[in-house]
């Protein structure tokens, strides 16, 4: 089994606030891990961590560097231009030849059902849809782990369904999952493994099974009750 | 009263008439404010947009003088290319004192913090809200840096708005370093003030207004841009390149 990320007394410090305290943990190629907890409570800093996107003011976190990553965020960031080029930049930035990335970009817009919108401004797709050009942003990347951060939190229920298909998909794939999310039944669905965050702190990690039927330290067990009922 | 209606009907004559020396004085106003402003933007949107991305030590104080330097008197700008380009002074070689070419040095260097200042606060707020999705994407900060003053092209319409309106409008530099000399650096403002002195309130008055209308023409023809591209923006063409070109020496 690849450890893709051993992480060891990792905490992170923005100025006086402790958004990670003493993480430890490790995920394997493969997994579909799930973040869960209150708001502030560090899934969004883990992430970003585990992405390199913020480092770890003390601890150590040693990554699997032959493993591609991509990160699709909460509310994904798109260029005031066509919906394949969107996807083409991120290639691009990457080495691929513009013209390339092009043709790749149209491959992977048709991958989660935006063939059609393609030369569409980005900018004037739905929330839906917006996702989705984030994950086909991502997938064409052709990552080994995918890091989602709340991705379906702003969605109505049509577009959520469709971004967590897309989801299970890629994991199906073999793409290694971890993601954020306040949605139980989400975590259920899609997650094999569970960790509970609060106050920057991880208080759980568990198989999705155990997580939602074995017993939880306090907070876990007072989040879950609270987010179920 | 009467003065000024009267001023107000004169000026209007002349402006309908064509007068010649209003045309010559029009056009020079324009050109030397347009290639300040081209000069001005081309260095001040590459470093603004630098300065928003970038963290150094001392940014702090780079950005408190930058800052300063948008009450930049322009007389004193004036003074200082004044002094550069005498006879005696480091850039006196070129003989460029009381040219056209000396009036756009001296408003370049009046409109460069304007340009600088608001485009590096554009950024700043864009790369805070969206520049970890651009580094997650693989783009260092120069990347990052041209990515979003393309995305934050219509927002920059107004920054160039903005300088062409201090280059235009101001007084002090193009006065000391051009010398408001007839047919050759006499431009709107300087020649507002000569007649002005000289009691010519028609041709004065008539080029006040001029200099508005020209100030209010530049405003209607960017928001008609502005709204033409939004609308072209929803059917783009399928090879749509963000930037035609790799930029050398920075690294994606």
């Amino acid at each position: 089994m690849t450890v893709l990320f051993d992480m060891k007394g990792v905490g992170v410090h923005f100025g006086k606030v402790q958004a990670l305290q003493a993480c430890a943990l490790r995920i394997n190629a493969g997994e579909r891990v799930a973040l869960v907890g209150s708001n502030g409570s560090g899934k969004s800093t883990l992430l970003r961590t585990l992405h390199g996107l913020v480092r770890p003011t003390v601890g150590t976190l040693q990554v699997d560097g032959a493993a591609r990553q991509a990160m699709l965020f909460q509310h994904p960031y798109m260029l005031r231009t066509s919906a394949r080029a969107n996807v083409a930049l991120g290639l691009w930035l990457k080495g691929v030849a513009w013209s390339e990335a092009n043709n790749q970009a149209l491959h992977a817009l048709e991958r989660v059902g935006l063939g059609a919108l393609a030369q569409r401004n980005a900018k004037a797709l739905s929330g839906g849809q917006q996702q989705r050009l984030a994950l086909a942003r991502a997938w064409a990347l052709q990552p080994d782990v995918l890091l989602l951060d709340e991705p379906t939190a702003s969605l109505d229920p049509g577009a959520k369904r469709e971004v967590e298909a897309l989801m299970a998909e890629f994991a199906q794939a073999g793409m290694t999952l971890i993601f954020s999310s306040h949605n139980l039944g989400q975590v259920k669905r899609l997650a094999s493994r569970v960790m509970y965050l609060e106050h920057g702190r991880l208080l759980a990690d568990l198989p999705t099974q155990d997580f939602f039927n074995g017993p939880l330290p306090l907070e876990a067990e007072i989040f879950v009750k609270g987010e179920i009922v | 009263m009467n003065t000024f209606s009267d001023s107000v009907s004169t000026a209007f004559s002349l402006i309908a008439s064509l007068d010649p020396l209003l045309g010559s004085i029009v056009l020079r106003s324009l050109a030397v404010s347009a290639l300040a402003c081209l000069l001005a933007s081309s260095a001040g949107l590459v470093l603004g947009a630098w300065l928003g991305v970038a963290r150094f030590r001392g940014r702090g104080a780079v950005l408190t003088v930058l800052n300063t330097l948008l009450a930049l008197p322009s007389v004193v700008v004036g003074l200082v290319i004044y002094l550069l380009l005498s006879r005696s002074g480091p850039l006196g070689f070129l003989g460029w004192l009381f040219s056209f070419k000396a009036m756009v040095l001296a408003q370049t260097v009046l409109v460069l913090p304007v340009v600088m200042a608001l485009v590096r606060q554009t950024i700043e707020d864009a790369d805070r809200l969206h520049g970890e999705q651009f580094q997650s994407l693989g783009a260092g900060k120069g990347m990052r840096s041209l990515l979003l003053l393309w995305d934050e092209r219509y927002t920059l319409l107004t920054v160039l708005i903005a300088a062409f309106g201090r280059a235009i409008s101001e007084v002090g530099a193009v006065m000391v370093v051009g010398g408001n000399i007839d047919g050759f650096t006499r431009v709107m403002t300087t020649a507002i003030a000569l007649e002005t002195s000289k009691g010519d309130l028609p041709l004065a008055l008539a080029l006040g207004l001029l200099l508005l209308a020209v100030v209010l023409l530049l405003n209607v023809l960017i928001a008609l841009v502005r709204r033409w591209r939004e609308r072209v923006d929803q059917d783009l063409p399928a090879d749509a390149s963000p930037l035609q070109a790799r930029q050398p020496g920075i690294a994606p």
